[in-house]
């Protein structure tokens, strides 16, 4: 693991969190959408915080192809989730929401989960590695 | 009705999810390491590659359709029952899912790590 790929894996959850709020926010501006009204869900892409939402889940989209192209889906997936920790403390030092106890207990299970996976290796299966590194592969960090 | 809709869209959000993820991941490592990419061929080729890739654009694809699913889920209901919902059990779906089309090794330390995750997102939503 090099600093550029910590970098990346940062991306990833800083757009994920980033992302998710502005859609979530956009879609409360929207309001409820019935399942046959398609035309109007294609057309929430005009609301502003929509647009900018897809705007940082495409820069998030660019980040985690990236991480995959060197790391497992099962690595890429827990090492990512600091986003939620990120989301939960923007919501309470930013946002000034009350975060419950319970919450923060969920804050500590995802960053015990990021702990494990994070100190094992970024790749495990030999199927895409380069043919030179094809024997390294299984069970070394990289 | 309206709690039936919430699962329903939650169960497609999971499902292309990780249809998506599983087929971007396959896709991306028979790629290769686009740093390694970029500095041979530069940022154009890995562009064109990764655009022109049939798997990738199945998974693409796949997510698209994750995305409208969670989009109507949205309109219907919290965004503090799907999005944790939604996500926690994609976490665990993507390892089964890794094991089983990708051949990841998926050890105790990484089953331990989705359900950790995935528990800390169910508590997030409490």
């Amino acid at each position: 693991m090099t600093f550029r790929k910590y970098l990346v894996l940062a991306g990833v959850s800083v757009f994920a969190a980033a992302g998710d709020s502005m859609l979530a926010q956009g879609m409360k501006q929207v309001g409820s959408i019935a399942p046959h009204q398609l035309s109007q869900i294609i057309l929430t892409v005009l609301n502003p915080s929509i647009a900018v939402g897809i705007l940082l889940l495409l820069c998030f989209f660019a980040c985690y192809t990236n991480a995959l192209s060197w790391a497992d889906l099962t690595y890429v997936m827990p090492a990512t989730s600091v986003s939620y920790i990120l989301l939960t403390l923007i919501a309470r030092f930013f946002l000034h929401e009350t975060v419950s106890v319970t919450r923060w207990m969920g804050v500590l299970l995802i960053s015990g989960g990021v702990g494990f996976v994070t100190q094992g290796p970024a790749l495990t299966h030999p199927g895409a590695a380069k043919p030179d590194e094809l024997p390294l592969a299984e069970g070394v960090p990289r | 009705m309206r709690t039936l809709y919430e699962w329903l869209a939650i169960a497609a959000v999971v499902l292309a999810t990780t249809a998506g993820d599983v087929l971007v991941s396959r896709a991306m490592k028979q790629i290769g390491d686009l740093g390694d990419l970029r500095r041979r061929s530069g940022i154009l080729t890995v562009i064109a590659t990764v655009l022109r890739h049939p798997g990738f654009l199945m998974g693409v694809a796949a997510m698209a359709v994750a995305f409208y699913s969670l989009l109507f889920g949205l309109s219907w209901g919290d965004v503090s029952l799907i999005v944790p919902a939604a996500t926690s059990l994609t976490f665990v779906t993507n390892a089964v899912a890794a094991k089983i089309f990708l051949h990841e090794r998926v050890d105790q330390r990484r089953w331990l790590a989705a359900a950790l995750v995935g528990a800390g997102v169910v508590l997030l939503a409490l």
